[in-house]
C-alpha cells in the first residue's frame, strides 16, 4: 500500500475530525460530495455530517468566521482553494488572528491550509508561495511540509497548537510524493530535519524545494560532492540552530525557496547565518528563489521561473569552487 | 422566505413616544458614557492621553440599546462609538480609563489603546480598526455556540454607514445569512465617514434596503429617540433569539463630535446640524424624563453627580497604576512559548 502527500492531508483531517469534536473544516467546495478542488476533503462531509462546510467565495469572512469560532473554543481548519486567494483574507489572518493573543491574551487556534506553489500551466494566480508574507507578520506559525509523513503529522500538530498556524501544502507534491505508511509521530514543530547528510555544502530549503535540492545532491554526488540538505519544515519558527550546526560542518550555504526573491525565508536564513555564524562561512552564502515576475503559464517559462534541480546544481557547483 | 425591509422613512421630529420599560436604566448608562467620554476629552486636551480619543456623542441611545438586551452568554461586537452599549453589556468602567491611560492592569495592558479593547472571554469581542471585519468573527462565535449545542443565544455587531461600504462587511453579512446564525447588525448612519458625507459613501436610496439583498430582515430607526431605539433594537434581538433570520437595523443620527478628538469636524455644514437627526439623544431623553416626570430634578442631579464621582474614581485608579515597561514586557505574540521564533538580533 502506498499513500500520497494529498491522501496524508485527507487522512490527517479525518483523524482530527474523529478525535476532536472541536474540529470543523470550512472552505470553498470542501463539503458535499465534491470534497475540495484537490479532493483533500473527499468523503469527509459524508463521514462527519455538519462539520465539513462549503462556504461562499468570501475569503475574508471565511477566516473571520473561523477566528470567531476559535475564540469560542473550536478548532477550525480553513481550506483556501489556492494559497493565492488567501491574499483576500490577509486582513483577517494578519490583523485579527495574528494580533489577537498579543492584544487580549486569548489565543486563536485556527489552521489555514494553503495549497501552495507552482504546477505546470497554473499561471500567475494559481501558483503562489505565500510563506514569506505570513512569516513576516507576528503571531503566526508557518509550516511547509516537504514529505508525506510531515504532511500528516504536521497538520495534526497544527490543529493542536493553541495559536494560528499557516499550513502551506505544496500542490506539486500532492501526487508526486508517496510513502508506504503514515507515521505515528513526527519531529516536534519548529525542528528542522537533515534530509541528507553531506560535508561540502549546506542546502537549506523547505516544501517542494527539498525534493529539488535532494535531486541536485544526488546529481552532484556523482561528481564526488556531498551536499547536506536541511529541510526547515517550519519557516517560522526558524530552526537557526540546526542550520548553523550544518554550516559549521560544511562552511558553505545555499538557500532555496519558491517564493519571490525580495526579502523572505531564504533572505532570513542568510541573515541569521551571517549574523550568528559569519566565522563558519568559507564563502558568501547564496540563494535561489523564483524570479521577480509574476508566475508564468507556459511550461517552458514556468520551469525557468522557479528554482529547479538544474539551477540548484549550477549554483552549488559555483559555490563549491569558491 | 425573505421579508421586505420595514421602511419607516426619514425620522421626523415628533413628540416623545411613551418610554420603554427599560428607559431609565438605559438613560443611566448613556449618562455614564457621556460623562466618561467628556472627561476623556478634557484629559486628551490636557495632553494626558497618548493616541486618540473617539467618542460616541450623539449615538448613545442606539448604542445603549445594542448592549442592553444582550445576556452574558451572548456575543457583543461593539465599535468605536459604543461606550454606552459596552457599559450596558457589562464592561467595567475602569477598563475604559485603564485602557485610555495605559495602565498595565487594563484588559489590553498597554498593548492596544482606546476603543480597541475587549474581553473575548466574557463575550465582548475586541474590534480591529479594519471596518467590517468583526461581522464574520461574530458569525463564527455564534457557530461555535451552535456546534456545542447551546440554546437561546444571539450576537450583536455594530457598524456605521462608513463601515457598511467595506468588502469585509458585505462578506460578513452574506455569510451570516448563509449560516443562519442568530445575529443582529446595528448600523448607525451618523452621516460622516470621518469627513466624507453620505453622498460620497453610497448611492442607494436607503441603506436598510440592503437587508433584502443580504437575506436579513431590515428595520430603520430614528437614533435620537431612546424609546424607539429600545423598541426596535430590543425587538430585533428578540426575533434573532427566537430563530428568525438575521436582523439589520439602520439608525440615523448625526455624529456630534469629530471622528476623533483631533478632528474639529469643521466640514459639517450648519444646515446639517439643524436637521432632526442632529438632535442630541441624551438631551432628548432627558426632556422626556422631565416632560413625563419620570424622575424628579433631585434624583436626576444625583445620578449626574454619581456618574461624575464614578468616573473620577476610575480615572484616579488608572492614574495610580503602573504603566507597562519595554524591558519587562513579555514579547511573545503567541501563547505557545516553545514556538516563539528566536531572532537573537538584539
Amino acid at each position: 500500500m502506498s499513500i500520497t502527500y494529498l491522501e496524508a492531508i485527507r487522512e490527517a483531517q479525518a483523524k482530527l475530525l474523529r478525535d476532536d469534536e472541536r474540529v470543523f473544516i470550512y472552505g470553498q467546495d470542501v463539503g458535499g460530495t465534491f470534497g475540495g478542488a484537490f479532493k483533500a476533503t473527499k468523503g469527509l462531509a459524508k463521514e462527519f455530517p455538519g462539520r465539513v462546510l462549503n462556504t461562499p467565495i468570501s475569503e475574508d469572512a471565511i477566516v473571520g468566521t473561523a477566528i470567531g469560532a476559535a475564540i469560542q473554543g473550536m478548532r477550525p481548519i480553513v481550506e483556501m482553494q489556492f494559497a493565492d486567494f488567501s491574499s483576500l483574507a490577509l486582513n483577517q489572518i494578519l490583523n485579527n488572528a495574528g494580533t489577537h493573543y498579543w492584544r487580549t491574551g486569548v489565543p486563536v487556534p485556527i489552521t489555514v491550509r494553503l495549497p501552495s506553489g507552482g504546477t505546470k500551466g497554473s499561471g500567475p494566480f494559481h501558483s503562489q508561495s505565500m510563506e514569506s508574507i505570513y512569516a513576516h507578520y507576528p503571531g503566526l506559525t508557518v509550516m511547509t511540509p516537504a514529505t508525506v509523513e510531515d504532511a500528516y503529522t504536521m497538520l495534526i500538530e497544527a490543529v493542536a497548537i493553541d495559536d494560528p498556524v499557516i499550513y502551506c501544502e505544496h500542490k506539486y507534491l500532492y501526487y508526486h510524493l508517496k510513502a508506504d505508511k503514515l507515521p505515528g509521530k513526527g519531529l516536534p514543530t519548529g525542528h528542522a530535519r537533515v534530509a541528507r547528510e553531506g560535508r561540502d555544502l549546506t542546502v537549506v530549503s523547505y516544501s517542494a524545494m527539498v525534493q529539488e535540492s535532494l535531486a541536485a545532491a544526488e546529481e552532484l554526488a556523482r561528481e564526488g560532492f556531498e551536499l547536506e540538505v536541511v529541510d526547515l519544515r517550519t519557516v517560522k519558527p526558524l530552526d537557526t540552530d540546526t542550520v548553523l550546526a550544518s554550516v559549521a560542518r560544511t562552511g558553505r550555504l545555499l538557500c532555496v525557496g519558491e517564493s519571490f526573491p525580495w526579502g523572505g525565508a531564504t533572505a532570513e536564513v542568510i541573515a541569521r547565518v551571517t549574523n550568528q555564524g559569519f566565522h563558519l562561512l568559507d564563502a558568501a552564502p547564496q540563494r535561489i528563489n523564483a524570479k521577480d515576475t509574476p508566475i508564468p503559464y507556459h511550461p517552458n517559462l514556468w520551469s525557468a521561473h522557479r528554482p529547479n534541480t538544474k539551477n540548484i546544481v549550477a549554483k552549488a557547483r559555483q559555490l563549491l569552487r569558491e | 422566505m425573505l421579508q421586505t425591509a420595514q421602511r419607516t422613512g426619514k425620522p421626523k421630529t415628533k413628540k416623545a413616544t411613551p418610554p420603554h420599560e427599560r428607559f431609565l436604566e438605559a438613560f443611566r448608562w448613556m449618562l455614564l458614557a457621556r460623562t466618561v467620554e467628556e472627561k476623556l476629552v478634557s484629559l486628551y486636551r490636557g495632553g494626558l492621553i497618548t493616541g486618540g480619543v473617539y467618542i460616541g456623542k450623539g449615538q448613545e441611545a442606539v448604542s445603549v440599546a445594542c448592549g442592553l438586551f444582550l445576556q452574558k452568554n451572548d456575543i457583543f461586537a461593539p465599535l468605536i462609538r459604543d461606550q454606552a452599549g459596552r457599559f450596558a453589556f457589562g464592561e467595567p468602567l475602569v477598563d475604559v480609563t485603564r485602557t485610555y491611560l495605559g495602565s498595565r492592569l487594563g484588559p489590553m495592558r498597554g498593548r492596544d489603546g482606546n476603543i480597541h479593547r475587549g474581553r473575548p472571554r466574557d463575550n465582548q469581542l475586541a474590534m480591529i480598526s479594519h471596518l467590517g471585519a468583526m461581522v464574520s468573527v461574530t458569525v463564527g462565535a455564534l457557530m461555535a455556540k451552535r456546534f456545542r449545542g447551546e440554546k437561546n443565544f444571539v450576537g450583536l455587531a455594530c457598524i456605521g454607514e462608513g463601515g457598511m461600504q467595506a468588502g469585509a462587511f458585505h462578506e460578513g453579512m452574506n455569510i451570516a445569512a448563509v449560516e443562519q446564525v442568530p445575529l443582529v447588525v446595528v448600523a448607525t448612519n451618523n452621516h460622516y465617514a470621518y469627513s466624507t458625507p453620505n453622498d460620497r459613501e453610497f448611492a442607494c436610496d436607503d441603506l436598510v434596503d440592503r437587508a433584502i439583498g443580504y437575506g436579513f430582515e431590515g428595520y430603520s430607526l430614528d437614533g435620537t429617540d431612546l424609546s424607539a431605539c429600545l423598541d426596535v433594537i430590543g425587538g430585533a434581538v428578540k426575533r434573532a433569539r427566537a430563530g428568525r433570520p438575521p436582523q439589520l437595523v439602520v439608525a440615523e443620527v448625526l455624529r456630534l463630535s469629530g471622528h476623533g478628538e483631533h478632528d474639529d469636524a469643521s466640514y459639517v455644514p450648519e444646515e446639517v446640524k439643524r436637521q432632526p437627526f442632529a438632535r442630541d439623544c441624551l438631551k432628548v431623553a432627558e426632556q422626556t424624563i422631565i416632560d413625563l416626570n419620570l424622575l424628579d430634578a433631585e434624583t436626576l442631579a444625583a445620578w449626574r453627580k454619581e456618574a461624575a464621582t464614578q468616573v473620577d474614581e476610575a480615572i484616579a485608579t488608572a492614574q495610580k497604576e503602573a504603566a507597562p515597561e519595554g524591558g519587562k514586557e513579555d514579547w511573545s505574540a503567541i501563547s505557545t512559548r516553545e514556538l516563539a521564533d528566536q531572532i537573537n538580533d538584539e
